[in-house]
């Protein structure tokens, strides 16, 4: 036990997700030792996160004013919806390059047993949505677990009405792997979603 | 000079009840094994989408499974799947709900981990099979009778065709009918005669008495026949008993789609 601002340093460090106490203890001696102009710009990127990140008002998504970059940028299509469960899976998708729709964020998936159910999540303010009319795809990007298949299949019940096309990211084999080594569920996805080759 | 931890190996067949995200890829896997109880176990790299038994080890998944033991968590070695249901389950809103409550049940009624329960094991494999399989059972219906059955397990069997207090059978549970209406008491342990009826007792009706017996006894062809309004009294009987034995309720049971 140390005294005073490191161990409370320590104490906090030891708080976050993932940092057990001697990781904790490590990162508080780094900053002990770093730049004063290192530690004051981490300082203040932690008060600024907490100060100004704030989550859009349209699609839940993180950003910096009322509205993300992504729902203020009008060159993006207004018909192609894409659910994620959190702001994270944007960013995997958006480094794709392949999606130039709009995006709504979650916030978590359907988890009965962290008593996790449909009102906890913003299900609501994407059925405000899509009754906009202007939506003609709604892609279930959720992950591809038990979870995120139960509330892509909760979601594409209540959008079912709407005459709205749903769709389900595909499944299947990882690029730059061996076929030998992919588990059978996996396999099996990779065939029951093949498709034509356009040749 | 350090020593290695001398770890043990061994196999065994689990249900997987639940996954927890652990760090950056790994999950820790709530297991119910059959020869070792419950076990906590650490699946390493399993959320990267390179992990060659990450999909097995899928909520409501029956797989063949090596662990190794570990100093506080154990580690998962390999994985065989048996039979997977998540991925039935998961496509069907009512059957992952009822799969849910039915794991968190056998998670809350094995509190000791490694304490072998196989009579408790085998109810639930089957269960969760009939969520699984293309069983055309009314998922609420397979949930109730489970926590009935798993409860019966447990010790806390309700009573349901004689009085809870003196053991004598209510008169209108005989043949034909009393003038009294059945009623049934959460705290006295089931149903209750017109002399131990105790203050706030249910009022539970006939069809209701007669699906909760049917469902303790796995008599589906008269649990199917049974009516709506039968199966919503019977679900919050059997889930208030539940309630009251394991003191604080499930998180999963409000969430079941009965529709």
């Amino acid at each position: 036990m140390y005294e005073g601002a490191i161990q409370d340093l320590i104490d906090e460090l030891g708080r976050l997700p993932g940092v057990g106490p001697k990781s904790a203890q490590r990162i508080a001696f780094h900053i002990l030792s770093a730049e004063q102009a290192d530690v004051t710009r981490l300082a203040t990127a932690l008060r600024r996160v907490k100060e100004q990140v704030r989550f859009c008002r349209i699609c839940f998504n993180v950003a910096e004013a009322d509205e993300c970059r992504i729902c203020r940028d009008a060159r993006r299509t207004d018909e192609v919806l894409c659910v994620v469960e959190e702001p994270k899976d944007v960013v995997a998708i958006e480094r794709t390059g392949e999606f130039r729709g709009r995006y709504h964020v979650l916030g978590g998936a359907i988890n009965p047993l962290e008593g996790v159910g449909p009102d906890n999540l913003r299900i609501r303010e994407l059925m405000t949505r899509l009754s906009g009319g202007a939506v003609k795809e709604l892609i279930l990007a959720t992950d591809p677990n038990t979870e995120g298949e139960a509330t892509a299949t909760y979601l594409a019940l209540l959008v079912k009405p709407m005459g709205i096309a749903v769709t389900r990211l595909a499944s299947g084999l990882p690029v730059g792997g061996d076929l030998e080594y992919a588990d059978e569920i996996t396999l099996g996805r990779a065939f029951e979603g093949r498709r034509a080759l356009d040749v | 000079m350090s020593r290695a931890y001398p770890r043990k190996l061994y196999r065994d067949d689990a249900l997987v009840l639940r996954c927890q995200k652990l760090g950056e890829a790994d999950r820790i896997v709530t297991l119910f094994t059959r020869r070792h109880g419950r076990v906590r176990a650490v699946g390493k790299g399993v959320r990267r989408t390179t992990s060659r038994f990450g999909a097995r080890l899928e909520p409501f998944g029956h797989i063949d499974v090596q662990i190794a033991e570990g100093r506080s968590l154990h580690v998962v070695s390999q994985v065989e799947g048996i039979s997977l249901y998540g991925r039935r389950i998961g496509s069907d809103y009512a059957r992952y709900t009822a799969a849910s409550a039915i794991v968190e049940t056998a998670e809350r009624l094995t509190p000791e981990e490694q304490e072998p329960a196989l009579r408790l094991y085998l109810l639930t494999l089957g269960a969760v099979r009939a969520l699984g399989d293309d069983d055309d059972r009314s998922p609420p219906l397979i949930l109730d009778s489970y926590l009935l059955r798993a409860m019966a397990l447990s010790g806390w069997a309700p009573a349901l065709t004689e009085c809870a207090v003196c053991g004598q059978v209510p008169e209108s549970l005989l043949d034909g009918v009393g003038p009294q209406q059945t009623a049934f008491s959460v705290p006295a342990g089931g149903v209750v005669c017109v002399n131990c009826r105790p203050p706030g007792a249910a009022a539970p009706s006939t069809a209701t008495m007669s699906l909760l017996t049917a469902l303790a006894a796995g008599d589906w062809k008269t649990a199917g026949a049974s009516d709506g309004p039968a199966r919503r009294q019977a679900s919050g009987l059997v889930a208030a008993l539940l309630q009251w034995h394991l003191e604080r309720g499930l998180r999963s049971l409000p969430l079941v789609d009965r529709r």
